[in-house]
């Protein structure tokens, strides 16, 4: 068997349970691919040996039987999750040097399941940004190329996309806080999933806003989201909101019979000035829904045209809080001082150093919003418009809509630099169509669907109700299999 | 709600990041546009809406008032920039 790092999450499985192949192999592939890779930017730290020794043990597990499915494949790991021992620094000099002295939850239930990590993913610094250029490590570039241009693979898990897209590994894990999973996913060609809040424990993965972070899978199909994300969630004491009901079988929902279901077309996701080809391209996934026979249902959800407003208040609230960690004290880097500073100066000049401009920029205005005489205006309105904007939500749900069918982003892939000179919240509306699923908690999933005319990949997305990731993900198979995504990025790199 | 050059630096202070005086002008812009985005909220009507503070309907766990860990100093100190004796490190606080 050759290129073994091309193999979906599934079909390696099935080749380990059969002896056909070993994890050992697929790691070694998988680092070979990695070593030649240097210029998409997706790896910013290898854990080569640590891999090899994963894959020496996964190999022996699946030997003795009775191994779980995810044992012996090999994943990329956001470097947005602490992983012990290894450097973990949320693409942040402020984190230079650090080194955990524990693994995250998700990282560990992967772990447990018997996955190899074969190193760290890129990412915009602390999940902060839509097109991974704001990382200490530089760029991740998109392995999908039309021109000279260097095309960005989007943010904030720029790096778990690229990765996952130019078969660097089976699978990777993302973060989500506005569409950080599913926008990389769309640019990239692959799948991606975030789940409900609540479904993926939150302890050990850097925090930016903790009412909207959500960790899930990346992967090159509909099935291995299923599979990986079912290794990875799971109810954690050590995270107060996550949920404790029982983990189904994911991949066993996948049943092909989405009759009857009735998938909501939200109006208000037409915009002004959205390019024909993805207009056309959400009408094509209707038409593809209908043939598995779902019903098309027109929906309102009126609230959505300030989900990104709302957002923009709640999120950098939240990260000025989380961000205050991040002091030179307890760990990671510290400002040189000059005789006579002090502790306040020790803070500053340290977060000044540390601390890059969108991330400056955004603990900022959460200060601001959160300030004495401004917290009503902004934050508490921006949190009653978030309520509304859940309501919209609740309100389809109540009247039977199984699932939401929108476009993952309102472009294909931009050049990376093309967004430098513009004014910040342009950068935002990257994220119109996915902000609205962390507000409102709930599971939406990004499927590549079709390319432009450029010949760059374009996203769906669906969203599902509160828990019922098993049968999103099965409406979401369907899609895949009439959308017939197969398409790859030529290797340049 | 324009933001001027001086609540630009008042903020940079509250957030305890230094910004340099030639930067705050670049920073109060930078402020405005977002606001600018942000003001937009406005235009909702959000009486007798109550501010969302869970996304779930859930009620947060609760466990007993116990230690649960500790006893690892070494760990907790491990990755500090400037760590002496068992404890962390920082510039002389207390006049």
């Amino acid at each position: 068997m050759t290129e073994l790092n091309k193999l979906t999450i599934a079909d390696a499985r099935d080749a380990l349970r059969k002896g056909d192949v070993t994890s050992t192999e697929i790691t070694e592939a998988c680092l070979t691919e990695i070593e030649g890779a240097g210029a998409l930017g997706a790896f910013v730290h290898n854990t080569s040996d640590l891999a090899r020794e994963q894959a020496k043990a996964a190999d022996a597990r699946i030997q003795a039987g009775d191994a779980p499915d995810m044992c012996g494949i090999p994943l990329g790991i956001k470097d947005l999750f602490c992983t012990k021992g290894v450097p973990s620094q949320a693409a942040s000099k402020i984190l230079d040097g650090f080194k955990p002295e524990y693994e995250s939850t998700v990282s560990q239930n992967l772990l447990d399941a018997g996955t190899i990590m074969l190193g760290k993913l890129n990412m915009d610094e602390f999940a902060m940004g839509s097109s991974n250029e704001t990382s200490v490590y530089g760029n991740a570039v998109n392995p999908w190329k039309i021109d000279d241009r260097e095309l960005t693979p989007g943010g904030s898990s720029g790096g778990s996309a690229s990765a996952v897209a130019a078969d660097l590994c089976l699978g990777a894990t993302g973060t989500d806080t506005g569409g950080s999973i599913r926008q990389p996913a769309a640019f990239t060609g692959i799948t991606g999933i975030k789940p409900t809040y609540g479904r993926c424990s939150r302890w050990g993965v850097v925090a930016f806003a903790s009412s909207l972070d959500q960790a899930g899978p990346m992967t090159k199909s509909v099935r291995d989201a299923a599979i990986m994300l079912e290794a990875m969630c799971g109810h954690d004491a050590k995270d107060s909101t996550s949920a404790d009901i029982p983990v189904p079988n994911f991949e066993a929902m996948l049943t092909g019979d989405i009759k009857g279901k009735k998938i909501g077309i939200p109006k208000e996701y037409h915009m002004d000035g959205m390019p024909d080809e993805i207009e056309k391209l959400w009408a094509d996934g209707a038409d593809m829904l209908r043939d598995a026979g779902a019903e098309m249902v027109d929906i309102s959800l009126p609230h959505t045209k300030y989900a990104l407003p709302a957002y923009y208040v709640i999120a950098p609230a939240e990260a000025s809080s989380n961000l205050a960690r991040y002091d030179g004290v307890k760990y990671g880097h510290r400002a040189k001082l000059e005789a006579g500073d002090g502790i306040d100066e020790m803070y500053a000049k340290t977060r000044a150093e540390g601390f890059g401009d969108e991330v400056q920029r955004r603990v900022m205005v959460g200060t601001y919003v959160l300030s004495a005489g401004f917290y009503d205006a902004y934050y508490n309105r921006a949190r009653r418009v978030r309520a509304l904007i859940k309501k919209d939500f609740d309100d389809v749900f109540a009247q039977g809509i199984d699932a939401i069918l929108t476009p993952a982003t309102p472009s294909a892939a931009f050049g990376l630099g093309e967004m430098a000179n513009a004014d910040p919240v342009k950068m935002y509306l990257n994220d119109v169509f996915t902000v609205t699923v962390n507000l409102a908690g709930l599971p939406g999933i990004s499927i590549p669907a079709g390319l432009d005319a450029q010949g760059l990949p374009l996203g769906l997305q669906l969203i599902g109700r509160p828990w019922e990731e098993g049968d999103l993900l099965n409406i979401a198979h369907e899609v895949e299999a009439r959308a017939g995504f197969v398409a790859k990025p030529s290797k340049w790199w | 709600m324009s933001i001027d050059i001086e609540t630009a630096r008042k903020v940079a202070h509250l957030a305890r990041i230094k910004v340099e005086e030639d930067r705050l002008p670049e920073l109060a812009e930078n402020f405005n546009a977002i606001l600018g985005f942000i003001e937009q909220l406005n235009e909702v009507d959000v009486e007798g809406v109550e501010p969302m503070t869970s996304v779930t309907p859930m009620r947060l766990k609760r466990r007993e008032d116990v230690v649960t860990d500790g006893d690892m100093p070494e760990k907790i100190l491990s990755n500090a920039p400037d760590a002496r004796e068992g404890f962390f490190a920082v510039p002389k606080v207390v006049e």
